[in-house]
């Protein structure tokens, strides 16, 4: 009888463990503050018109060159974010927590908090399914993630039209992000795979390392909308994509090849270099800030 | 009450397997790389260049460095940088290597080269790279552009398996982390942690995350994390030599 019941509770025990592995285990913790190591090149937005690394369509190209910073002077779009995807694209680190069931101890979710100009992501780790495609679409979206490999691996689902560059290149809301984040030490490395049915021609791939910082980040105040120059109500400022007048600033500068700056997908390749390789010229040497991050301090 | 006990004798089993085949492991050899390894490098892989594209895909100007924590001893040999006078020196492979090569624009083939070597060539620069296992029996050779490098498996901990490959480099030769001369000292040191992910609609990718440290040249570790493509085969494969101006 003793042997029946330890036999009993030693299943449903073994039974409990093996669910309870099965779902919710974190294979490392990403909670905490992590602050960008910025030693890559992946914000390109020092000019208005920088595509580089980029495969566009046509229509997304198009749709970029009638783009105007001047837009975020508006009052109504000052504090609009710029969507999912500036978690990797923005110069601000990322500050991490964990939401638990209060009965089972589990995680629920984790929790990116916003920036000023960044919504925050909540990713979902309890198993619930992405609402329904006609479902609401916000500036965060939709985030559901799961353990996978050693890596948490998450998708981004029902955004707003937002950007993939602050300088202008769209995305539609069609768009879908995924994101794998991998611990290895101190070091967090996030991955994105960005892929739009209507801007994209490929995926947009960033990746981008933080390390563990030992003292919380110092996050900035909310944004708070002020008068740029620009009225309610007034027209939304644009170029006809034709007529951007930045569209070759990008090039003359750095004597690059136009259809590079201008994300065409061949450039992402390496074959692109053996086609360049005769005409590029190198450009004057550096004279000025040849050591500070971004590409130019001439704005 | 049997199914009750049934069942726990099962997952007991269950449990205890892996830890039964580790045992008679013990006895006999351990098993090799190849045989343990814990995701698939192999195959060809191209590189996509959607990052730091300025600083790859062309040479950036003379004397400019940005984004690289270089001390204040790099900047004479950075302002100094004579791309004619490596290639006369016969230096014309200092951005192939290690420090820099799996940023070089290009394709890789990764094959085992034995149960416990796995191998790198780059059809850029025609480089190759040995990452062993297990300790090599002689000494350290000569400093090369590849160094020399030490690898192992990190699993992953808990139920979900996978894992990752660590590859430390160490014994280079003095070379650049850019075409334009930014340079690394023969004392430099460069971890790597190579991870794959799928990609949506199909196909994998892999992300090498490499950091450089170099108590010469360098204030902070450089960090950088290029990501390559898995291709079917290698149909586009073309290797082509080292150049110190392209």
């Amino acid at each position: 009888m003793l042997l029946h019941l330890v036999a009993r509770r030693a299943a449903l025990g073994l039974l409990l463990v093996v669910i309870g592995a099965g779902t919710a285990s974190a294979q490392f913790d990403p909670t905490g503050s992590w602050a960008p190591l910025a030693t890559e090149d992946v914000q390109n937005d020092s000019l208005p018109v920088d595509y580089l690394g980029l495969a566009l369509t046509d229509e997304g190209r198009t749709r970029a060159l009638s783009y105007d910073e001047a837009q975020k002077a508006m009052v109504e779009r000052q504090c609009q974010g710029w969507g999912a995807s500036y978690m990797v694209l923005g110069p601000f680190g990322l500050r991490v927590s964990s939401q638990t069931d209060p009965v089972t101890k589990r995680i629920v979710s984790y929790t990116i908090d916003p920036w000023e100009d960044w919504n925050g992501m909540t990713i979902w780790m309890d198993g619930r399914a992405h609402p329904s495609e006609s479902a609401l679409h916000t500036q965060a979206g939709f985030t559901t993630g799961r353990w996978e490999g050693g890596a948490l691996a998450a998708r981004t689902t029902h955004m707003k039209a937002a950007f993939i560059r602050k300088t202008g290149v769209p995305l539609t809301d069609q768009a879908t992000l995924d994101w794998r984040f991998y611990r290895h030490g101190d070091v967090l490395t996030v991955l994105l795979v960005a892929q739009d049915p209507v801007y994209l021609e490929e995926p947009e791939i960033i990746s981008k390392g933080f390390r563990l910082s030992p003292a919380p980040l110092d996050f900035r105040d909310p944004c708070v909308t002020g008068f740029e120059g620009r009225e309610p109500g007034d027209s939304v400022p644009h170029f006809p994509p034709d007529k951007n007048p930045f569209a070759d600033e990008f090039v003359k500068f750095f004597g690059l090849p136009r259809e590079a700056v201008m994300g065409h997908r061949e450039t992402l390749y390496p074959e692109y270099r053996k086609k360049i390789k005769d005409t590029y010229v190198q450009p004057p040497p550096c004279v000025n800030s040849c050591g500070a991050a971004g590409n130019f301090v001439r704005r | 009450m049997k199914l009750a006990m049934a069942a726990a004798m099962v997952m007991l089993v269950g449990f205890a397997g892996p830890r039964a085949v580790h045992a008679q492991q013990v006895g006999g050899a351990p098993p090799s790389a190849r045989d343990s390894a814990l995701i698939d490098l192999t195959g060809y892989w191209v590189s996509y260049v959607t990052e730091n594209w300025r600083y790859r895909m062309v040479t950036p100007p003379k004397g400019e460095y940005r984004r690289i924590p270089v001390t204040p001893a790099a900047v004479p040999l950075i302002n100094a940088w004579d791309p004619a006078a490596d290639e006369r020196a016969g230096l014309q492979c200092k951005s192939y290597g290690a420090g820099n090569i799996m940023s070089v624009p290009g394709r890789l083939h990764i094959t085992w080269q034995d149960a416990d070597t796995l191998r790198i060539d780059t059809d850029a620069g025609t480089q190759t790279r040995l990452l062993r296992f297990s300790p090599r029996a002689a000494a350290p050779g000569a400093r090369a552009w590849q160094g020399e490098s030490s690898a192992n498996w990190e699993r992953a901990p808990g139920p979900g398996g996978g894992g990752s490959l660590r590859v430390a480099t160490s014994n280079l030769r003095a070379g650049y982390l850019r075409k334009n001369g930014v340079p690394y000292s023969e004392r430099a040191t460069v971890s790597e942690q190579f991870d794959i992910a799928p990609l949506p609609g199909g196909g994998q990718l892999l992300l090498v995350t490499t950091t450089v440290e170099d108590p010469v040249y360098l204030r902070l570790p450089y960090v950088v994390s290029p990501h390559f493509k898995k291709e079917p085969d290698g149909s586009k494969w073309e290797p082509t030599p080292c150049s110190s101006t392209w």
